[in-house]
């Protein structure tokens, strides 16, 4: 078993090494095999594991190493995989693979294909080290490791401006964020003297209420910082500038689900503080609907799939929030399905075009594209939540969640954003697959993608499909861990109703952006344009600008002056030493020029100045009485 | 009284000799001047009651070392002045303090302890016989090795002025007919 | 009358010419010459200490500065007559040959 798990942690590592080797030379085809191989391997290997933990095996816990041994903190490197982490395992590795096999078509052409494949293997090997870790400080360096990866591949094409700035910020804002949960572990380590989960779960009960509700603060901003949450949530949007299969990596199944996975790890600090899981769950239902409203208007193809991965962040969060904790892991799956496929779908439609991003270019391309376009109206039908697909089964239950604390706002505020969802993801199929077809008028020739690449995106399609039916088995599975979520009397007669509305929203809005679209493409007329909401949702708000203003413009400022004081203050200084000793030695060379009156002269000097020094030392005391005397 | 009007005449002779000595531009003014001055330095000694200092003074200094600059100024291109370089203040302030600073070093020792003649006067012997004394029997031995480096001098000063010192006197002879 | 402060000062006097002169002269004769009032300065202070404390140390190892003063401007005089044979000038600047 401890093969096993050493297998599924380490050959991403091997992966991502040997693929690094080739970094600088031209592609290599093998590297994109043996890294995919090998991503495969981790996913056999989870799978075993998978196996033996459904079969009532026990948890598996490993203790590679001491790492850190110093006075009383001692932190080994330690991995366990109990239910949760094997979950996220699958998740990870599944979707790892089939974005691996994906990339060698896409990055075909690419110049950096060996490099790519070295980033994307090292980022798995981070996310797992994540997910598996049994201690805070393991999950730190996961973090920390999966924040670097997504800076190097956000920033893959570095020669493209936008792109090293939008990777700057995602790590910037990413780092603000740690600053919380490095203080959040601080406090555990501080206040329970271990970083084990076990020994620290068992006591947090001990605690003072206020430290742990600090605690919870703390690690939640790190959590909002990985999965993008409001106020630090611009970089997701911004990191569509890396290649997309990075995108559906990173963005959709794996990093911004960090912080969902941290919240649900620690879900027996969380149950003590009921109060900081609710203001969770309200940040994530806002952030649904903030992000919802971003969506709407977008033109940017990859954009709009990015805010729709906000959106169900919150939804997740909500479900965290209120204590369902199973609920949220279970969307986080089924999400990270959809998801992944709407991503590899955008990008093989974004291969087609030449990399246009924008849908108003786009139209009627299920012609030449029937695959993609079957296979993203799948995938949208899931982010819908229409039964029988796998977002109806996770939305409805964390729909369920919220009716059931009696927290109808929440409750509403989710149930419009559901109909949006619907609205949004099905304009885009709208826009791009169904239609005139505008691509003509622009003169991009698409072409459907190899052969291959589709077949290695149906899985996730085929588990879009039908991973809802295994919800029952996954709250068998997974609450051997978590804790139960009880609903009330009230809510189990409500759950038909509840049903009912919810689907009746998705269909409605479904309805709408078909209709638009046939009457009106785009669905917005030109008068509503200048409408002071569309503005503001196509200007995301104006939060960029918001934040530029405030916080870049008067630091760059900051920077500036600190540049020039460090030029003229510390620069001077050494400069000037460095001077004084040139020209001491400039000035005395004239001491040794061989010319005898010089010699001479310095000679006389010296012993006068000898002499002088004798004369005063010996009658020092003389000298010192003698000239007390004068100044009295 | 004479003693004073002596020393006094001889001491500021000798300072104005020996300052033209130092600051002529001239080398036969100042070989001259300072051919002077050592004259009136050997009458000084013989105001101190140093007769036979006075005299070797007399007979070594401006006899002997005076006519070897003499000799040595016949080779060189007097002519021709050499140009001085501007003296500075500063020179002037260095050599006098130095110099007062080593002759206090020298004297104030003096002036404070009690010193003891080593080899006193003796009362009633003339001065060369007393200094004939004590220089053949305390001083022997310093005498004899100054002897010997006189010597040495003596033979170098010749070899190095000296021309064709390995011919013998017949060959240049020769080679003057010729 | 005359007591040992004023040979002493007639000695400090002398020495500091002397000095002066080896300073600034830059003909090497001239040189010599000022080297040469540097030692008869001695000469007279070690005089008129031995003459007051009835001594004749004094008067002894100005005898023997006197020889030594001959054998030293023997020699001296020797190399600067080579020197001057081999350069042409006795300019104490021409005996420079690093360039500093």
């Amino acid at each position: 078993m401890e093969t096993l798990l050493y297998v599924a942690l380490f050959s991403p590592l091997v992966g991502s090494l040997f693929a690094g080797i080739f970094g600088a030379s031209p592609k290599k085809l093998f590297t994109g095999l043996v890294t995919s191989g090998l991503i495969f391997a981790s996913l056999v290997s989870s799978v075993l594991l998978f196996i033996h933990l459904y079969n009532g095996g026990e948890v598996v816990h490993v203790e590679m190493m001491d790492w850190i041994s110093a006075g009383n903190l001692s932190v080994p490197f330690g991995f366990v995989v109990d239910n949760v982490s094997i979950v996220m395992m699958l998740v990870v590795s599944l979707v790892s693979t089939i974005v691996h096999i994906y990339s060698m078509g896409y990055m075909e052409h690419d110049k950096g294909f060996n490099r790519f494949f070295s980033y994307l293997s090292a980022f798995v090997f981070s996310m797992m080290i994540l997910v598996m870790s049994d201690n805070f400080l393991g999950l730190f360096i996961g973090w920390e490791g999966v924040g670097l990866c997504s800076w190097l591949l956000i920033g893959f094409w570095f020669h493209k401006e936008s792109a090293t700035w939008a990777a700057n910020e995602a790590f910037i804002m990413n780092r603000i964020a740690d600053l919380g949960m490095l203080i959040g572990i601080f406090m555990i380590y501080w206040n329970l003297g271990s970083l084990q989960y076990d020994v620290v779960f068992a006591n947090i009960g001990d605690l003072d209420i206020t430290i742990v509700t600090w605690i919870g603060i703390f690690l939640f901003i790190g959590a909002m910082g990985k999965s993008a949450q409001f106020p630090l949530h611009t970089w997701l949007a911004d990191a569509m500038e890396g290649p997309t299969p990075v995108s559906a990596l990173i963005h959709a199944a794996t990093m911004v689900t960090a912080g969902v996975y941290l919240v649900i790890r620690s879900n027996e600090l969380f149950a003590l503080i009921p109060d900081v899981g609710y203001f969770i769950a309200s940040l994530g239902a806002f952030v649904a609907m903030f992000a919802a409203t971003m969506a709407l208007v977008n033109k940017d193809i990859k954009r709009v799939i990015a805010y729709s991965t906000l959106s169900q962040l919150g939804y997740m969060f909500v479900a965290a929030g209120l204590g369902a904790y199973w609920i949220a892991l279970f969307h986080l799956v089924t999400h990270a399905f959809f998801k992944a496929l709407l991503f590899l779908g955008a990008g093989n439609v974004m291969h087609a075009m030449d990399d246009e991003l924008n849908i108003m270019k786009m139209g009627g391309m299920r012609k030449v594209m029937l695959g993609t376009s079957i296979l993203m109206l799948i995938a949208s039908v899931a982010l819908a939540g229409i039964y029988p697909f796998a977002g109806f089964f996770s939305k409805d239950k964390i729909l369920e969640v919220a009716f059931n604390g009696h927290n109808y706002i929440l409750w509403g505020t989710l149930w419009i954003t559901a109909g949006l969802t619907a609205f949004y993801s099905f304009r885009i199929v709208m826009l791009v697959f169904f239609g005139s077809e505008r691509y003509k008028d622009f003169g991009f020739h698409p072409h459907e993608a190899k052969n291959y690449v589709l077949w290695a995106m149906t899985p996730l399609a085929i588990l879009a499909i039908i991973a809802g039916f295994f919800e029952h088995q996954f709250f068998e599975f997974v609450h051997k861990v978590l804790p139960y979520y009880e609903f009330t009397e009230e809510t189990h007669h409500m759950v038909g109703t509840l049903i009912l509305v919810t689907t009746g929203i998705a269909l409605t809005g479904i309805i709408i952006a078909v209709l638009t679209n046939i009457f009106k493409e785009g669905g917005i007329s030109e008068k509503c344009k200048d409408n002071f909401i569309y503005k503001l949702f196509d200007n995301q708000w104006y939060i960029p600008k918001i934040y530029d203003e405030v916080f870049t413009k008067p630091y760059k400022e900051l920077s500036e002056i600190f540049w020039k004081l460090d030029m003229k203050v510390v620069d001077a200084t050494v400069d000037g030493v460095a001077n004084a000793i040139y020209s001491t030695g400039e000035n005395t060379r004239g001491m040794q020029s061989g010319n005898l009156s010089y010699m001479l002269r310095w000679m006389v000097a010296g012993l006068t100045i000898f002499l002088f020094s004798a004369v005063a030392y010996s009658y020092s005391d003389v000298l010192l009485t003698l000239l007390q005397g004068v100044a009295k | 009284m004479i003693e004073l009007i002596a020393f006094y005449t001889f001491a500021i002779l000798i300072i104005i000799s020996f300052v033209i000595v130092v600051t002529s531009k001239n080398a036969l003014y100042s070989m001259s001047a300072l051919a002077s001055g050592m004259i009136l330095i050997s009458g000084l000694f013989f105001l101190l009651n140093a007769d036979f200092l006075g005299a070797v003074q007399l007979i070594v200094y401006t006899g002997a070392v005076i006519a070897l600059y003499a000799f040595a100024m016949i080779f060189f291109d007097t002519a021709r002045d050499i140009k001085e370089s501007k003296s500075s203040k500063l020179i002037f302030i260095l050599t006098g303090f130095s110099s007062v600073l080593l002759v206090l070093i020298m004297t104030v020792p003096l002036a404070t302890g009690n010193v003891e003649a080593l080899y006193p006067i003796h009362e009633g012997v003339g001065n060369s016989q007393d200094v004939g004394m004590v220089l053949f029997t305390k001083y022997l031995i310093p005498f004899e090795v100054t002897a010997v480096m006189l010597l040495v001098a003596m033979i170098g000063g010749i070899i190095m002025a000296g021309k064709k010192m390995d011919e013998g006197i017949i060959e240049l002879k020769e080679e003057l007919k010729q | 009358m005359i007591g040992l402060e004023h040979y002493m000062i007639l000695t400090t006097v002398l020495f500091m010419i002397g000095l002066y002169g080896v300073v600034v002269r830059k003909n090497l004769l001239m040189l010599f010459f000022a080297t040469e009032i540097m030692l008869n300065a001695v000469n007279i202070g070690l005089t008129a200490i031995s003459n007051h404390y009835g001594d004749l140390t004094g008067q002894m190892f100005a005898f023997f500065i006197i020889a030594i003063a001959a054998s030293e401007v023997a020699i001296g005089l020797g190399l600067l007559i080579i020197w001057f044979k081999r350069h042409g000038t006795i300019d104490l600047d021409s005996l420079q040959s690093m360039k500093g």
